[in-house]
């Protein structure tokens, strides 16, 4: 049975504490300014570089043309039935999720998720506009809006909503020309889509970076829940080196006459926090792994005197490892795993099959399918005749033309629906549909026959590419 | 998400439920969470109002937006043939010959036409368009009234043996039960037979051809090719509407054969009518 006593029952609802991060330096915090830099250049910049692939096909580098169903990367063109490659490429990103979480944690959420680089790029600005975690927190208890509060909130906004309307703005640059796509935003020309799709993205950037931040990992994300199923006893994690640590300097033992540990308890890892939690309490699930911490606490301890690394990146059996007096194991003892050697074996591998894919696949192409409804059909003259809808790819810049021919049985012949010819000429980078016949004389085996292998063949005429397909010929059977 | 306490020895706080001496553990949700929940009852209010939603005795209420699937597709279609009307335009105004040169007009005869066959025609010529028993064949090369684009388009606009047109095709072959004996219609049968390399009773057919020369020829020309003017079926190829073998054919002679068709300019625009026709032709053994 239950009991419930309403007098005592806690809220079940909280309001968000906000959070003030404080500016920190080093060397983890080095390394996020470089990779924010990379991952946002990438970004913006992408849809600008130009690839030249002759008078018939886009000049953008990377484009995903979403009206004529093609992906260009490149020197790589993908149609839709290559979409394979965009399964191994997604395999090779879950695979490579698993490496780097099974080795370093959540290493993704802490340095490369879009939600924590535009949440940094966010609070950067914040921070110049409104001054470091002092400033901001007085300015935040401060109820009455002055101008100096109304500017500083105003501005900080506005700069925050250019960077969103920039995101948004250089997300669809990806699906069409990047320059006429510009011109058209400007002069309203652009389409409805273009527009939609711009005031989406702005929107997400601007709530999900200027508001949102840290709940969105907590409260929006799954990976945090499915990451704990990646991690393992070794997996390099941040932690707070409790054994070496506590008791912390304002704690009761302390108090009591207990000797200090490292910990001055000084809030410095927790100042710095972009989650708002306290690394000293253990693993949480709001912790991304930025090791902001770390950088903070590492300049506390060089200020005190004391070696670095009392918040550091760690993994469990460290822990016992430490507390038992030895060294932990080194970095690389916990990232060369059988584990992580699994998981880049087979992330190599399918790479390396993508690749392989990529080199051997034709210029040409053809899939055969053979029409059954009816098997065959009987012409005046009694010859059989079976039908084929053929699709016929041709992925140069320019029309080719390609001729049918048929392997398999002397007596079977190739005609064209539509042409006495065998030749039919392809349009630059399209697919054609061609309706084939295949006809065998009455009284002939394949006739007779109830099924002849044969082969298909097509060729470019203009290069002597070939490509073949095998079917069947279905004869009068009785 | 609860904080752990400060102090190590304090309990963490709980919801104060207890279920069989098992407590909870207080992790309290974002205030904005609750506000996103009493947010969506109210949007759900609004739904039902604006929507059709609340069923009522005969059918339910019908929201003050008037929405309706019924509505959305007719307008659908209707833009869908606005989308359209410029190339049925040009469909219906060219000559029928024409078409299959016209590459444009040649693709959308093909989508439009076979989707018109496949709802109109294929219940008797199949999905397939390969016919049945009594059902012509459209993918073969042999046509009762002729296999150009101008002859497919007649039949298919006026159609065969139907009361509703009087221009419809008509040709009708008489029940030569009642004015050949038995023997005759088993002399003409195996003539036909013969004609056609499937040779039966070589005794009996020398007898026939005096038969089918007097009864049969005047349709289906001497030497038994057929006559596409009158609809009389060439005799000497491979092909048979109704079945070629000597049971068949004797029933066919015996009782005749009445297939009808109907005509389609009743039901079809003038432009689902020449798509449907071009689409036939390019079936493969349009002439």
């Amino acid at each position: 049975m239950s009991t419930t006593d309403p007098d005592t029952a806690p809220s079940l609802y909280a309001a968000r504490e906000p959070v003030f991060p404080k500016k920190v330096t080093g060397h983890f915090r080095n390394l996020k300014w470089v990779i924010m830099i990379v991952t946002l250049g990438i970004y913006y910049v992408t849809p600008w570089i130009r690839w030249d692939r002759g008078p018939n096909l886009p000049d953008q580098a990377v484009l995903v043309d979403l009206a004529n169903r093609r992906f260009f990367f490149f020197w790589i063109e993908i149609w839709p039935h290559e979409f394979y490659f965009i399964a191994g490429l997604l395999v090779m990103a879950g695979l490579g999720l698993f490496l780097f979480t099974s080795a370093l944690g959540r290493v993704w959420c802490g340095y490369a998720c879009p939600q924590t680089v535009w949440t940094d790029l966010f609070i950067l600005v914040e921070r110049w506009i409104e001054g470091d975690r002092n400033a901001r927190l007085r300015l935040h208890r401060q109820k009455k809006l002055d101008f100096r509060k109304a500017r500083l909130r105003s501005t900080k906004w506005l700069v925050w909503l250019l960077i969103a309307v920039a995101t948004g703005g250089a997300w669809v640059f990806y699906f069409t020309d990047a320059p006429t796509l510009l011109v058209d935003l400007f002069t309203l020309d652009a389409h409805p889509v273009a527009y939609t799709t711009i005031a989406i993205l702005t929107g997400t950037t601007f709530f999900f970076g200027g508001f949102a931040r840290e709940q969105i990992c907590i409260y929006a994300c799954p990976w945090p829940r499915i990451q704990a199923a990646m991690m393992d006893e070794d997996t390099l994690t941040v932690g707070y080196r409790e054994w070496r640590g506590e008791p912390r300097k304002h704690s009761e033992e302390v108090k009591n006459g207990a000797e200090q540990g490292d910990c001055i308890d000084c809030m410095a890892c927790v100042n710095v926090c972009p989650m708002g939690i306290d690394i000293r309490d253990g693993q949480q699930l709001e912790c991304i792994t930025c090791a902001l911490c770390i950088d903070a606490c590492d300049d506390v301890m060089a200020k005190i005197g004391k070696p670095r690394g009392l918040i550091d990146y760690m993994a469990l059996t460290d822990e016992e490892r430490e507390r038992s007096g030895k060294p932990p194991k080194p970095i690389i003892k916990h990232i060369l795993r059988p584990r992580t050697v699994l998981y880049t074996s087979l992330w190599a591998l399918v790479g390396a099959g993508l690749i392989f894919a990529l080199f051997i696949r034709p210029e040409i192409d053809m899939t055969v399918a053979a029409v059954r409804n009816p098997t065959y059909i009987t012409l005046a003259d009694g010859t059989i005749r079976n039908t084929y809808e053929v699709r016929l790819r041709n992925k140069h810049g320019e029309a080719r033309p390609f001729r049918l021919t048929v392997k398999g049985h002397p007596a079977v012949r190739v005609t064209l629906e539509g042409t006495p010819y065998q030749t039919v000429e392809v349009p630059a980078d399209t697919m054609l549909n061609q309706r084939v016949y295949l006809q065998a004389p009455p009284g002939s085996a394949p006739a007779k026959d109830e099924r002849t292998d044969v082969r298909l063949w097509v060729e470019d005429i203009s290069t002597g590419d070939r490509a073949y397909e095998d079917t069947f010929f279905n004869g009068k059977a009785n | 998400m609860a904080k752990q306490p400060k102090d190590k020895n304090q309990e963490p706080e709980t919801t104060g439920h207890e279920w069989d001496g098992i407590q909870e553990y207080n992790n309290p949700l974002p205030r904005w969470w609750v506000w996103i929940f009493y947010a969506t009852i109210i949007w759900g209010i609004w739904y039902t109002i604006a929507y059709p939603a609340w069923p009522m005795i005969q059918d339910a209420t019908s929201g003050y937006k008037g929405w309706s699937t019924r509505a959305n597709v007719e307008q659908a279609i209707q833009e869908h043939e606005a989308a359209n009307a410029e190339i049925n335009e040009k469909l219906t105004s060219v000559e029928l010959a024409s078409i299959s040169e016209d590459p444009e007009l040649m693709a959308y005869s093909r989508s439009a036409g076979e989707a018109v066959f496949e709802t109109w025609c294929a219940q008797c010529h199949g999905s397939g368009a390969a016919g049945a028993k009594g059902y012509p064949n459209l993918l073969d090369n042999a046509w009762l009234w002729g296999g150009s684009m101008e002859a497919i388009h007649t039949t298919v606009k006026h159609g065969i043996r139907n009361e509703e047109d009087p221009d419809a095709r008509y040709s009708q072959m008489p029940a030569f039960g009642d004015i050949l004996d038995e023997q005759q219609i088993d002399q003409v049968v195996n003539y036909v037979m013969s004609m056609s390399g499937e040779p039966r009773d070589a005794e009996a057919a020398a007898a026939g051809e005096e038969v089918f020369v007097n009864n049969c020829a005047a349709c289906h020309m001497e030497d038994g090719t057929g006559d596409q003017f009158q609809g009389a079926p060439n005799l000497t190829d491979a092909i048979w509407l109704y079945g070629g073998d000597y049971e068949t054919l004797t029933e066919t002679v015996t009782n005749s054969r009445f297939g009808v068709m109907p005509p389609w300019d009743e039901r079809l625009s003038d432009a689902e009518i020449r798509a449907v026709s071009a689409y036939v032709h390019q079936l493969g053994g349009g002439q």
